[in-house]
């Protein structure tokens, strides 16, 4: 049950992810308008996209595990905004890389990406969650009915490729895309039913030990 | 094939006026352009296409190049560096690298010599007149800078060493100082940072030793006090703030050799048709532009040193 103070609060929070996605991009554009953007500015607004796009892939994936573990359950809908803002993220990286980076040079772009595995990857992934992006409306939902969710299963083959594509770029020092894979990982597995049925017995326990906690998330 | 007279050296005075000298290059650009792109005498550049070059003259657009008049601003120089013995993020090098201690600093110089030697860096400032030489950056990241160095032949303080007949190579290595660059403290990589040549690509006249770059001193975040400029060879093997130089018999095995030993080799050449395991060597963005230029041979200086490598294979020798 969901009522009047939990509604406003629900609203509140919900503004404040849209805030927290919109930072990096607004953070983007300042620096950009203020010349703050590295001696490199496309290689920068490159970079930055991109972080952007794989930190909020890793929360779009959190958010189930999250509700697994507190029964949460107004931080459901927030997937979907997550999950929109990181095909933000990833469009406006994959378009800075082919307009600005390359200037829309086919040559050039044939070679850049389909010929260096770590922009193959990255290109994968971006196209996977094209089709996710356009069937997350609830039309969408009841159109494709079961099958919905089985496409949107793909965002895990998306993520890996998202994890790769970092590992790959890196010069050398591959420990912060690892740390990206861990996590992705770990919410993986925390997927797996059994995982899962662990995880809401932590729930539970949780629930008995901490009536605070618990009275908090509304258990 | 483009193919620049790289070692020009720009007198003071034409340095000083350089925004009219810039301006003259601007002319000088547009009439040849009006011209058609056919090369006028009055460049430096002269566009000649040799029997295999020919591919890489259609993506080379003839359009002359003026070094002089590219030169990456001493702002971008000074604040976008790769130097991991401070930070791997190149806009916080300058700041992390301010108090650096560059004098009193001193060089040795040994290994198969028949006079080893310790150099204080005021002995090398005496000894060994400077130059401008203004030369192309290729960084292996696939960006590029133009730089006004400020420095001398390396064979010249090699002579002064005189090799014995067993040196081969030349093995340059950086200050270990952790208290002073906090980046050594991380032991990712394998610190000091150690690069090499074949000797004859030490003894080549492109191969400088630099003090100063714009006319001043050099900063710390460049390199500071006394660092090698290898225009040909991508920017990682132009080692920073040396502090030991040896001539051995052996290939030495630098820093990124060792950490990534199928993605960076001994010779690292530009060479935009063998690329990076990861990405590709084929273009490179200009600091400061926005559009991409096709990277060239031996960073352009193809004429002067490729015969260095006569039957070589790059592609094996990366």
């Amino acid at each position: 049950m969901v009522d009047k103070f939990w509604q406003n609060r629900y609203r509140f929070f919900h503004l404040l992810v849209h805030l927290c996605a919109l930072f990096p991009l607004i953070w983007l554009i300042w620096d950009f308008s203020t010349d703050n953007l590295t001696a490199n500015p496309i290689q920068a607004a490159t970079l930055r996209t991109g972080k952007a796009a794989i930190v909020l892939l890793v929360l779009t994936l959190a958010v189930t595990p999250f509700y697994t573990i507190f029964g949460f359950k107004p931080v459901l809908p927030i997937r979907r905004t997550l999950g929109l803002y990181t095909f933000l993220y990833v469009s406006i990286h994959f378009l800075i890389f082919i307009g600005l980076d390359y200037g829309l040079d086919i040559t050039l772009l044939k070679g850049a990406i389909f010929e260096k595995r770590y922009a193959l990857v990255g290109f994968a992934a971006g196209l996977i969650l094209l089709p996710l992006a356009i069937t997350s409306t609830r039309g969408w939902m009841k159109r494709l009915g079961r099958r919905w969710k089985q496409l949107h299963r793909l965002i895990y083959l998306a993520s890996l490729l998202a994890v790769v594509h970092y590992i790959w770029l890196v010069k050398s020092d591959i420990r912060q895309p690892l740390i990206f894979g861990l996590a992705v990982v770990l919410l993986l597995i925390a997927r797996l039913p059994a995982v899962r049925r662990w995880l809401s017995g932590l729930r539970r326990c949780i629930m008995i030990h901490t009536p605070k906690l618990a009275s908090f998330f509304h258990f | 094939m483009l193919k620049i007279n790289p070692s020009e050296i720009t007198p003071e005075d034409v340095y000083i006026n350089r925004r009219q000298f810039m301006k003259l290059g601007a002319l000088a650009l547009g009439a040849s352009v009006l011209a058609g792109c056919m090369p006028s005498s009055g460049t430096e550049t002269s566009v000649t296409s040799t029997a295999n070059g020919i591919e890489a003259a259609s993506q080379t657009e003839a359009v002359p190049e003026d070094l002089a008049a590219e030169q990456t601003s001493f702002e971008d120089i000074t604040n976008y560096n790769n130097y991991y013995e401070f930070t791997t993020n190149k806009e916080l090098v300058a700041s992390l690298s301010e108090d650096f201690v560059t004098n009193p600093w001193t060089i040795e110089v040994g290994g198969m010599v028949n006079k080893p030697g310790m150099f204080g860096i005021e002995d090398i400032l005496q000894k060994f007149p400077r130059e401008e030489r203004i030369y192309r950056l290729r960084c292996v990241e696939a960006w590029s800078m133009v730089i006004p160095w400020l420095g001398f032949p390396l064979s010249k303080l090699l002579e002064e060493v005189e090799p014995t007949s067993d040196a081969k190579y030349v093995r340059f290595e950086t200050l270990l100082d952790p208290e002073q660059m906090p980046g050594q403290r991380d032991s990712w990589f394998e610190w000091p940072y150690i690069e090499g040549l074949r000797l004859d690509e030490a003894m080549h006249d492109l191969t400088i030793l630099s003090t100063g770059l714009y006319g001043k001193e050099l900063l710390p975040q460049n390199g500071a006090p006394l660092r090698l400029v290898v225009p040909w060879k991508y920017g990682f093997k132009s080692i920073k703030s040396i502090v030991r130089i040896d001539l051995v018999s052996e290939m030495p095995t630098s820093l990124w050799m060792a950490a990534s030993p199928n993605e960076y080799g001994f010779y690292a050449n530009v060479n935009p048709e063998v690329n990076h395991p990861r990405w590709s060597q084929a273009s490179e963005r200009r600091i400061g532009e926005t559009g991409r230029r096709p990277t060239l041979m031996f960073n352009g200086y193809e004429e002067e040193v490729a015969q260095l490598y006569a039957g070589m294979d790059l592609r094996a020798n990366y």
